[in-house]
């Protein structure tokens, strides 16, 4: 279970949410600019919360001036909008560099139908190639939560279709808590199992994923 | 011939390119990225020795490493040392103004490639200094070699500062800046002229070189 309820002032309004995850897929719905990579930064580690807590499981991973623990110490796996793979080394080194086991890896890749791409570098695979690594790479160091940041934004529709089959079976077989951010109304009703509305910071509603039919056809932007 | 002054040139600004570039990227990865209280008044006093007259430099470490300055008369007096007038006087002129341009090199370097790199190795459990080396480092190498050519032409070509510090002692503080100037003060034009040819050639190689080496890895590693 992942709990966070933290509280952070950005430029143009204040950050206050409050939810928690279960090992479930929960979407952070809403427009740019809402607050939705910040929380994310804020569950990584990689931006401080002005207050609150952020737990995960049994562990408290940041409490307002008591507790900091830092990224490398979180144990969260983060697919970045723009995957950020390391340029110059290959799919297996990006996959390599924090795996706890490399059978486990190698079998990741070949799920994820990536093994083929062993040796090549991130420029040369395609855009779907590219965020199929991110997420091996993420997943192989079996993070304890996983994080995605519009992992699917920048693929064709067939692309992203299959995207969306692969994230489910990989939460089938890793159940853990996984918090996908997006901003494309069928995707969140697909993937997620709860969709959290966020607007200027702030979360709107947090109904079931049954419930959303109707709010979420208007809410598209 | 007397090849003293090639010899000095190639060793003192060899030792100060070096010194340079340790200091330099370090500083730069501290300092370029992160937002703190003074940072603007740090980053003004390194960039300093680009815009004085390297004889307003040379003053100050004169200043400093004089006889009656406060770090020359330590070294004078604990170690019975002196800086002014030896080839250490060279390297120093040679690190105090090449080091803004290492710095704003590796500065640039610094910033050029996406963060979130960074962030990704740090989720994966990697430490900083892991990361400086495996991800940092590499992905900086292309902005921090030309940082360390530029600094090295720049040592290499010191003038103002160094005759300054050191004076023109033949065999001990001539570089060939300083050989070209007092050659042709002396009317001995043939010996300018060779150490002319020579700095135009070991400048022209080193950006040649450069050129030539950047062209060649950033089709090899730097893949966006």
């Amino acid at each position: 279970m992942l709990v966070v309820d933290i509280q952070k002032q950005l430029s143009h309004f204040e950050l206050n949410v409050n939810f928690s995850v279960a090992n479930e897929i929960v979407v952070l719905f809403g427009p740019s600019g809402s607050g939705k990579t910040t929380i994310l930064n804020c569950i990584a580690g990689i931006s401080k919360p002005t207050s609150g807590i952020i737990q995960l499981h049994d562990t408290i991973l940041f409490q307002h001036k008591k507790v900091f623990v830092p990224i490398q110490k979180r144990n969260i796996g983060y697919v970045f909008q723009d995957y950020a793979l390391f340029p110059h080394m290959t799919v297996w080194k990006n996959i390599a560099y924090g795996m706890k086991n490399e059978s486990f890896a190698k079998e990741l890749m070949k799920e994820l139908r990536i093994d083929h791409l062993r040796d090549s570098y991130p420029s040369e695979i395609s855009g779907g190639e590219k965020q199929r690594v991110a997420i091996a790479r993420a997943i192989a160091t079996e993070p304890d939560a996983l994080l995605l940041d519009e992992p699917f934004s920048a693929l064709d529709e067939q692309t992203r279709l299959k995207g969306h089959e692969e994230l489910l079976r990989i939460h089938k077989h890793w159940r853990i808590p996984i918090i996908l951010v997006t901003h494309h109304n069928e995707e969140a009703k697909k993937l997620g199992d709860r969709i959290l509305y966020l607007h200027e910071g702030k979360i709107h509603n947090d109904k079931m994923k049954a419930d959303l039919s109707l709010t979420y056809s208007s809410s598209t932007n | 011939m007397n090849y003293s002054p090639l010899i000095l040139s190639l060793k003192t600004a060899t030792i100060a390119t070096l010194i340079v570039f340790i200091t330099g990227v370090v500083l730069a990865r501290l300092i370029s990225r992160s937002s703190f209280k003074g940072k603007s008044m740090i980053e003004a006093v390194i960039l300093l020795p680009l815009v004085l007259p390297p004889t307003v430099v040379g003053f100050g470490l004169l200043y400093v490493f004089g006889k009656n300055g406060f770090i020359g008369r330590l070294l004078l007096d604990w170690f019975d040392f002196q800086i002014v007038f030896t080839w250490y006087g060279v390297v120093i002129a040679a690190v105090v103004v090449s080091f803004p341009l290492m710095y704003q090199s590796a500065a640039a370097a610094f910033q050029q490639y996406d963060q979130n790199i960074e962030n990704a190795a740090y989720t994966m459990g990697a430490s900083k200094w892991r990361v400086f080396w495996t991800i940092s480092f590499p992905l900086a190498w292309p902005g921090l070699l030309s940082g360390f050519v530029l600094s090295f032409a720049r040592a290499l070509g010191e003038f103002g500062a160094t005759l300054m510090i050191a004076g023109y002692i033949p065999n001990v503080t001539d570089t060939i800046p300083l050989a070209i100037y007092f050659a042709v003060e002396s009317g001995n034009m043939e010996a300018a002229k060779f150490w002319v040819i020579m700095i135009v050639c070991l400048g022209f190689s080193a950006i040649l070189w450069l050129n030539w080496w950047s062209k060649k890895n950033m089709m090899k590693h730097i893949h966006k």
